[in-house]
């Protein structure tokens, strides 16, 4: 293996996929089974609590359906944000992975660890302007697709 | 010939090494002259929390060494404009050289100032290198308390600093003495996952092992310890492959990567510790000890570094790795 070739050659490139090849030997997986099965208990925990929430809220509570829903999220917004700050949320991320932030409480996780992490540059440019880092990227295509979805719906209403 | 022989053989007369909790409770925890519990060691941010930590590995090291003032401070850190060197620098008041070589630092640094002192420039040269997990997280990745999960080959910052005074006087207390300095070229075998570090930067690691072997004469059968910064299992592994493949072997019972030795299996930090701090705590706590006990004879220590930006690696562009070496041997006359 030789450094000293020009980049485009073809010698170079076989040089890089034989290391590449190399590197995927060597690096140990993630292990599918065990990933799954945590995101899929943990991610299904969440949406029980969820439910409960919501019948809790049209039952003994007497909500409307959408009082209830909005009652749900927020209690497990609220929920996260809690964990989040005591420093237990990334724990439940790093063992449940996909299980922890596909439900709202990702979503939660999302905003509230940058708003902890970037007040101390000041609650204007710090907390404010880096609030959105990692849900900005999520709210923009987010809100793309939806417009474009909502403009196609009207246009072609079936 | 990249190889710099180091005719005058500075000395290295003390070595200082700050570490984080995590790290204390390593399997070399005895090592460290001190272990601090406090992330934010008493600091309202990560980030001059790693400065105090720099500040704290200076100021050890040349009490240790009983010199008030080194003729120049060499070093630097991960963060951008290497912040925790300069603000740490603001407080010692001495001259200084800002350097930026990623991981590498503390060889870097040891190579640069070995050679100042060599060439009768300077008397003494204090080289010091940190990293912190928190302010490499926020940094790097991800905010602290964010929940995403971390792969099987990422690695893990290692919070601390280590410093090392090299210095032309004679002293009492040389632990060891620097003979040959191989900087690092700059090489990417087109890897780009910030994730796998290791493969990033084992190239880099041959191909300066390499061109040290090459120059010097030497083999690897001539150091009792190769030590590599922070290349972590699977830096490790590739480096041992690479090197076998070019028909320079490695003996892997003397073959040891400070990723591999500064956490233990238990404290799941996956493939292994890294960053400036890293190679850094691992030098100036464990092998200077090594030395002073005589276990030791001469090692050859080069520290890797990945570097990559946050900015290059959003613009698509793939991981540069570069390794330093700077050959150590015993102070036997």
């Amino acid at each position: 293996m030789s450094e000293k070739q020009s980049p485009s050659s073809s010698a170079h490139q076989a040089q890089l996929e034989r290391y590449r090849q190399l590197v995927d030997r060597l690096s140990p997986k993630s292990k599918l089974g065990q990933g799954v099965f945590r995101a899929f208990w943990v991610g299904g925990a969440i949406c029980c609590l969820g439910q409960a929430l919501l019948e809790l809220g049209r039952g003994p509570l007497g909500m409307t359906n959408t009082a209830a829903s909005t009652f749900c999220s927020t209690v497990l917004v609220a929920l996260t944000a809690l964990l989040t700050g005591l420093g237990v949320f990334d724990k439940i991320g790093q063992y449940a992975g996909a299980g922890a932030f596909v439900p709202i409480s990702g979503f939660a996780n999302a905003m509230v660890s940058p708003a902890m992490e970037f007040r101390r540059e000041g609650l204007v440019l710090g907390l404010g302007g880096k609030l959105f880092t990692i849900a900005g990227p999520v709210l923009v295509w987010g809100i793309s697709a939806s417009v474009i979805v909502g403009v196609l719906y009207a246009l072609f209403p079936w | 010939m990249s190889t710099i022989e180091l005719r005058t053989r500075p000395a290295i007369i003390a070595g200082a090494a700050i570490a984080g909790r995590k790290e204390g409770e390593g399997p070399l925890g005895a090592f460290y002259d001190a272990v601090i519990e406090d992330d934010l060691f008493g600091e309202d941010s990560w980030e001059k929390a790693e400065s105090r930590f720099y500040l704290t590995a200076c100021e050890t090291c040349l009490r240790k060494a009983g010199i008030p003032s080194p003729d120049v401070l060499l070093g630097g850190d991960l963060l951008n404009q290497i912040m925790s060197a300069s603000l740490a620098a603001r407080s010692l008041k001495v001259p200084f050289l800002g350097l930026y070589g990623a991981c590498s630092t503390m060889a870097e640094s040891l190579a640069i100032g070995a050679m100042l002192v060599d060439g009768g420039h300077m008397t003494t040269a204090l080289c010091a290198a940190s990293s912190h997990f928190c302010s490499a997280e926020r940094q790097y990745r991800f905010p602290l308390e964010y929940g995403s999960q971390r792969t099987p080959t990422a690695q893990w910052t290692v919070t601390g600093a280590g410093a090392t005074c090299v210095s032309a006087l004679q002293s009492p207390h040389t632990i060891a003495r620097v003979t040959h300095v191989t900087v690092g070229q700059v090489v990417d075998m087109g890897i780009s996952d910030a994730n796998n570090m290791g493969a990033a930067m084992a190239p880099a690691a041959a191909s300066t092992l390499t061109r040290h072997f090459t120059d010097t004469g030497r083999t690897a059968s001539d150091y009792d310890l190769i030590i590599t910064g922070d290349l972590g299992q699977v830096g490790h592994d590739v480096l041992l492959q690479l090197m076998a493949e070019r028909g320079k072997p490695l003996d892997a019972a003397k073959y040891v990567d400070c990723g591999l030795l500064v956490f233990g299996p238990e404290q799941d930090v996956h493939a292994g510790g890294s960053g400036c701090g890293c190679s850094a705590i691992t030098l100036n706590g464990y092998i200077w000890n090594q030395f002073r006990k005589g276990a030791l004879r001469r090692v050859l220590f080069m520290a890797t570094g990945a570097l990559l930006s946050t900015t290059s690696s959003q613009q698509g562009e793939t991981i540069p790795g570069v390794a330093h070496a700077v050959a150590i041997e015993n102070d036997a006359p």
